[in-house]
């Protein structure tokens, strides 16, 4: 192959590097303690479409999150952690199976407050007022779009969530209509998705058939998954148990249940916590067109 | 039989028995929901296109072609002409069925032919190739741009991006799945 893939990606990996001494400035400015978990874990959230990667035994993580939970529940406020997550089978241009993903959580707050602190997050990441990706200008001071799950399906994929969920086209129409749509001249912040679709997030007590979550898209690309966290262990277990039955219905591996992070929601307190995909936030600080542009190696090139 | 994951860009499959080409390929997953296969792909005899969304799961046939080694031999008005190495017999094939092939095409160069149904309806060429540069502007050093690479011309008229460091006469070898420079070829 030779070396000149990876010498001529020397000024994205500058640029990135850079983007994540200002995320880490950020975290320190506003007193949250960056934190470490294991990579290796033996029980990682049963969700019906996120596949780990075994390990001796064990797995790696999807994500931090039961541990950065389990963190909160010990009385850890204000925690981040920039670390790699694994899923199986993911790769294309926006996908890496092994990425790098940032998150953090934050105690009595919720998923309204964690959007006005990715407003700030991402501003200050970007040390720019606005940014040019793929021709589309997107402007980042100023307010952000916030449109509900059920309003978008409305107007960009003329069908009721509801209808869709029921018909089975919900992930087919987000994504060929819907996120086209999402965060052109400025990011957008899509909230409140069906319960179904809400693992581990709190329902809205005003409409409990959505829950507390929002994703966040930036000229059509998904950059963030946040939610109020759900905090009730006898709920949190029945969704698993739920979403065990669908891995399992899909011909899926069967996950061992978290008992310690269940046992240990008994002690959270209310607290909303955010997932946010940092290669994908570099890729549209840098307009690169792949997620192959802003790291140093692939998957393919090991 | 292919899997949705197995989809690709170039894979061959057969939908009513007709023979198509996946010409574009993106992996799509929004958040916390199911993984999505998104194709365009044209249908190999009739060179129409369509956008096709799978699910992980969904299975394919693969193509039923036939292929046959060939060489090049030369280009005529819109037509490529080819010679099969065993039967010396030579086919012809339109400018538009050879696709991407026709930027790697040099004098003698062995190509899988694929025949359907007796007829030729496209070419395979090897997945690198080495071609010369034949045009190309020099490296300016000290050059402060920061620019890393440059457009060059290789013989058989096919423009690229490249290292900084090439230069007009070298020989370089391409990846023919992506059409991009691979590696400079010692020598």
């Amino acid at each position: 192959m030779g070396s000149w893939p990876l010498a001529r990606r020397r000024q994205a990996l500058v640029e990135r590097g850079a983007i994540f001494g200002r995320i880490r400035e950020f975290f320190q400015e506003k007193g949250y303690l960056e934190v470490e978990t294991p990579f290796r874990i033996p029980a990682p959230a049963p969700e019906a479409q996120i596949d780990a990667i075994p390990a001796s035994g064990w797995f790696l993580q999807t994500s931090p999150e039961l541990c950065m939970k389990r963190m909160l529940a010990a009385g850890y406020q204000r925690i981040f952690q920039i670390c790699r997550c694994w899923r199986d089978g993911e790769r294309g241009v926006r996908h890496l199976s092994e990425f790098t993903m940032l998150e953090w959580y934050r105690s009595k707050a919720d998923y309204l407050v964690l959007m006005e602190e990715t407003e700030a997050l991402v501003q200050h990441a970007a040390a720019t007022g606005s940014i040019s990706y793929r021709g589309q200008q997107i402007a980042l001071s100023g307010k952000w779009e916030r449109i509900t799950v059920a309003d978008a399906f409305l107007r960009y994929g003329g069908i009721s969530m509801w209808q869709a969920l029921a018909d089975g086209t919900f992930d087919v129409i987000m994504v060929d209509r819907i996120e086209p749509n999402l965060g052109l001249a400025r990011p957008t912040f899509i909230y409140d998705y069906p319960a179904s679709c809400s693992a581990l997030a709190r329902l809205k007590p005003s409409d409990p058939t959505v829950a507390e979550r929002f994703e966040l898209y930036i000229g059509g690309l998904e950059i963030a998954n946040a939610f109020s966290e759900l905090i009730d262990p006898v709920e949190q277990r029945a969704r698993f148990v739920t979403a065990a039955a669908e891995r399992a219905a899909q011909g899926k591996a069967a996950y061992p249940m978290p008992e310690k992070f269940l046992s240990a929601l008994d002690e959270m307190p209310e607290a909303a916590g955010i997932a946010l995909g940092v290669d994908r936030l570099v890729m549209v600080l840098l307009d690169a067109e792949t997620i192959d542009e802003v790291v140093a190696f692939t998957t393919e090139e090991l | 039989m292919y899997t949705a994951a197995d989809l690709k860009k170039g894979l061959k499959i057969a939908i009513n028995d007709e023979p198509y080409i996946i010409t574009h390929f993106d992996f799509a997953k929004p958040g916390k929901g199911q993984a999505l296969y998104r194709t365009k792909m044209k249908n190999m005899i009739t060179g129409s296109t369509m956008d096709r969304t799978y699910r992980s799961g969904e299975t394919f046939e693969p193509a039923r072609l036939e292929d046959r080694v060939m060489q090049y031999l030369y280009k005529e008005d819109d037509h490529y002409c080819f010679m099969d190495n065993d039967t010396f017999e030579q086919i012809h094939i339109s400018e538009e069925a050879m696709g991407d092939a026709k930027n790697y095409l040099i004098d003698n160069l062995q190509v899988d032919v694929l025949i359907f149904r007796e007829k030729a309806i496209g070419v395979d060429v090897p997945n690198f190739v080495n071609l010369r540069v034949v045009q190309t502007d020099p490296w300016v050093k000290g050059d402060t741009s920061g620019s890393d690479s440059k457009p060059a011309t290789v013989e058989t008229g096919y423009v690229l991006r490249v290292p900084p460091f090439i230069e007009e006469g070298e020989l370089i070898t391409i990846d023919t799945r992506t059409g991009e420079y691979s590696t400079r070829v010692k020598g």
